[in-house]
Order: C-alpha cells, then structure tokens, then sequence
C-alpha cells in the first residue's frame, strides 16, 4: 500500500540551515547534508531545501550541497528557489536532486511547467503554491495565490492556477497557506481539500504543523498525501520515526522499516 | 574497459545511481558509447523521464542493437524505471510507441481516478525468489514515481507485484536481466542492498540467474 510521506524542510542560506535546528550529535547543526543525512537515518520520507538566499552569486554554493547530499543520501530530494529557466532545472537534476519546486518563475511564466516537463519529465517538476485567503474566515471566498517569497499578491486564484498547472505537466503540488505558516496552528484543511478535489497530482501539505495531530488532520481529512514540516521537526520537539508511528497508530499508512540504519549494509559487499 | 556500466542517453538522474553503485562498494562507469556495452560484465539501464524520449535518444545514441545483444546474450543486466519499461514492446505513453521489444508486453497508464503519478514508498510483495533480492524483504518498502506500468504478457516474468488501486508488476527478469519500476538508488537501505546483490553475483559469479546463483551456491 502506498504511504503518506513525511517531509522536513530546511531553508538554506548560502549554504548553511538557517532557523536553529537543535539536534544532538550534530557535529555541524548549520550543514545541510548532515542533518540531511541524519533524519534519512529517523525515517523521513523525502527531503526538500528549500534556498533562500536572495543573491543569484551562490548558485555553485547551492550545487555543492546538491551534489554532496546526492553522495549521502538515498531518498529523494527536492530543492527549490531560484529557479527560473529550463536550463537552471538541467543543472540543478544533474548535481543530483530528484526534483525541482518552482514558484514565482511559474507563475510569471508558465511555459517553464511545460518544458521542465517535456524535457525531465513530470516526475522531477514540483510546483509550489503560496496561498492566501480572500476572506480569512470564510473559505468559500477562495484563495489568492502570491509570489516573491509571500510578498507580492498575483490576484490568481490558486484552484484555478493548480489545475493549468497539473495540465502543464506539474507532477507534484506543494500547497502552502500564508495564513498559517509559522503559526503551528494546524494546516488550512479547507485549502487542502480544495486542491485535492481540483488536481489529480500528488499534493504536499504545507504550512502550520505545531501538533502530531495537525499532520494527521492534513493526511486524512485534508487528503494530502505528504506532509511538510520544518519547525516542528528541527527543534527536536517530535522524533520523525516517534511521529510516523503515532500516525501509524491511528491508522495512517507510513513507512515504518526505514529506521534501517544504511551503515547496516556496510561489510555486507566486500 | 569498466566492468560496471550505467548508460548515458541524455536523460535521467545518473549520479544518483553512480553513488548507489559506490556506496555498495564497487566502481561504474558512466559511458553514452556502444563499445562500452559491449564491453560491460555488469549493465545498468537507469532512466526517467517518458518512453518516446527514451527510445529516440537510445537510437540517436546508436545504443539500441548493442542493447539488445547484450541482453540477448543473456549478460548481467539491471534495468530501472524507464530503463525497464524500454525493454518491453509497446509503451502507451503518449500515443503508442515501439520499444525495444525484449520483454513481450505492454507498458500502460493507471486508470484514471487515481492520483498521478504513482509517488512514494510502496511495498514490494514478492512473488519469486531471487539471488538479487537477498536480504531484501517481503513487504519492504521502495520508492515509486511513474504514471504508466508493465503489462507483462508472461507472468513468469513477474518477481514481485505492488498494489496501487491494481496490483502491477514492479520488479520483472529473466535468466540474467532483472529490472525494477521503482528507483533502488532512492529506496534507502533496501535499495543499496539490492544494487550491491546485483553486482556481487554479475561481478563474482558472472551470473545473476536464480538456477545459476544457487548451482553455484550464493543464493
């Protein structure tokens, strides 16, 4: 049976995690590839950086922490920002990441849906939703989508923007609510439900994780069939592997062998 | 002359298997030439992306008839996500397009009403043994990303299924070819193991076949 996938999130400035992530056994908190490798190790299911460096100069800063995750790391992985062109998609796959979110250069040109998917395949192309609602106390309303980091209203109304994006060859939607990002206050199940109705591709929920049950409202009542987290996770307040089997408890499907250490596998092959 | 190819045809995430292949311990090349398959004790066929692209990339890159001799050789061959679905006849994506025809039967969509792509960690249930499995699980979890599936016209080729609305085949071989719809380089631990298997017994043994792993008693 396919299972609900849970997904830390690491924003990354030149470089390094940004927000404190407060690990044990960490030798470098701030390095991308070793928290990366450590929460492989706790049972995540995928990993997203995202890149929030606002300089375009750290591109080969950025590829380094592609290419060295894709040596450590053998679940997939998404990065995201600063992508605008097809070719910035090509470099970006052939350090080694499985797929690429695209936000702002979408919707400013949606065409680039359709050539990253045409030439790497729906597979690797995630759009990123950032969706705001119109009414905060009535979903009905709708929700607008931004762009820019959260900044810039587009006027886009993101049900319709998700399903040209599906047609376009979208093969993921990572939908995050601007209303209750950073609030730990629960993922917007409303917006949730609504793009899941609207769109046949696989959607990542985003945005407000604070609880256990926040994410198993995500996964069931609001139908996603990922979750994103970063907070949540990053400041040691739930154990991933802790977390999937209370999901699992409540009759979730998840991944529970993955806290197979890999090192197992070493001495088995020489 | 390496010993462990990993065909290069312009598509497809390449360094990810090439590390896989590492971290269980052995060295592969990355070659786009057709003397290299000729020369390969151990092919791996990887890919992403859709079937037409695929095959006109394979024939552009004079690949397709070394292909199939090696494979018609009944040499070591490891096939992955589109590197398995080229090996059948006929893929739907797209239209209907001819593929390389080793494998009899079709590649399909899922039907609609599902969620496309198929994307995550699925269980494999596997339905024949296998030397490349070893120590792989009934039941493990692999990672899957793709929108059509193989339609074996031969169920003998089936060696494990998993469940999505259907039960589809997701690892398929013969004699000394297996091949996988999922990614093992993505599946973690299971996958590293399954790709060290392969090149263990293909490298050692000259065979990854069950009747020939076990005749010469490595499975």
């Amino acid at each position: 049976m396919l299972t609900k996938r849970i997904i830390p999130c690491f924003d990354v400035d030149n470089g390094r995690v940004v927000k404190g992530v407060s690990f044990v056994a960490l030798r470098d908190a701030g390095d991308p590839v070793e928290l990366a490798a450590q929460y492989e190790e706790r049972g995540a299911d995928e990993l997203v950086f995202l890149d929030i460096t606002a300089s375009s100069d750290n591109r080969p800063t950025v590829y380094d922490m592609v290419a060295r995750t894709t040596d450590q790391v053998f679940i997939p992985f998404t990065v995201g920002g600063g992508i605008r062109s097809a070719e910035d998609v090509r470099v970006m796959l052939e350090h080694g990441a499985d797929k690429v979110s695209i936000n702002t250069a979408a919707v400013e040109r949606p065409e680039l849906i359709t050539e990253g998917a045409h030439g790497f395949g729906s597979q690797c192309i995630v759009v990123a939703v950032d969706a705001k609602r119109r009414d905060a106390d009535d979903p009905s309303a709708g929700w607008e989508v931004y762009t820019h980091g959260g900044r810039t209203p587009t006027g886009i109304d993101a049900i319709a923007w998700v399903r040209e994006a599906v047609e376009r060859g979208a093969g993921e939607l990572l939908v995050t609510s601007m209303d209750r990002d950073g609030h730990q206050t629960g993922y917007d199940l409303e917006l949730l439900r609504a793009i899941r109705e609207a769109a046949t591709a696989p959607v990542i929920a985003s945005g407000g994780a604070g609880t256990p049950d926040h994410l198993y409202e995500a996964l069931t009542t609001g139908g996603a069939d990922a979750v994103l987290a970063a907070s949540i996770f990053h400041f040691g307040t739930y154990d991933i592997a802790a977390l999937k089997q209370y999901l699992a408890d409540r009759g979730v499907p998840m991944r529970l062998d993955a806290a197979h250490a890999i090192e197992d596998l070493e001495g088995t092959t020489s | 002359m390496a010993d462990t190819v990993i065909i290069d045809y312009g598509a497809g995430n390449l360094r990810s298997v090439a590390r896989a292949v590492a971290h269980a311990g052995y060295d592969a090349e990355i070659r786009s030439d057709p003397g290299a398959i000729e020369g390969a004790r151990a092919l791996i066929l990887p890919g992403v992306g859709a079937a037409a692209d695929t095959m006109a990339n394979l024939r552009a890159a004079g690949l397709v008839d070394p292909l199939r001799e090696y494979i018609d050789a009944d040499r070591p061959f490891l096939g992955v996500c589109m590197g398995m679905q080229a090996l059948f006849d006929v893929s739907e994506e797209g239209g209907q397009h001819a593929c390389l025809g080793l494998l009899p039967g079709r590649i399909v969509r899922f039907p609609d009403g599902l969620t496309i792509p198929h994307m995550g960690w699925n269980t494999l249930s596997i339905v024949r043994p296998h030397p490349v499995l070893d120590g792989v699980e009934d039941g493990t979890y692999a990672y899957f990303v793709h929108s059509y599936h193989p339609q074996p016209d031969d169920p003998a080729l089936v060696i494990a299924e998993t469940e999505y609305a259907d039960v589809f085949p997701s690892i398929v071989g013969r004699g000394n070819l297996i091949a996988t719809q999922f990614h093992p380089e993505k599946s973690g631990a299971a996958g590293l193991r399954l790709y060290a298997n392969f090149l263990r017994l293909a490298l050692d043994t000259g065979s990854i076949a069950p009747a020939a792993a076990e005749a010469a008693g490595s499975a």
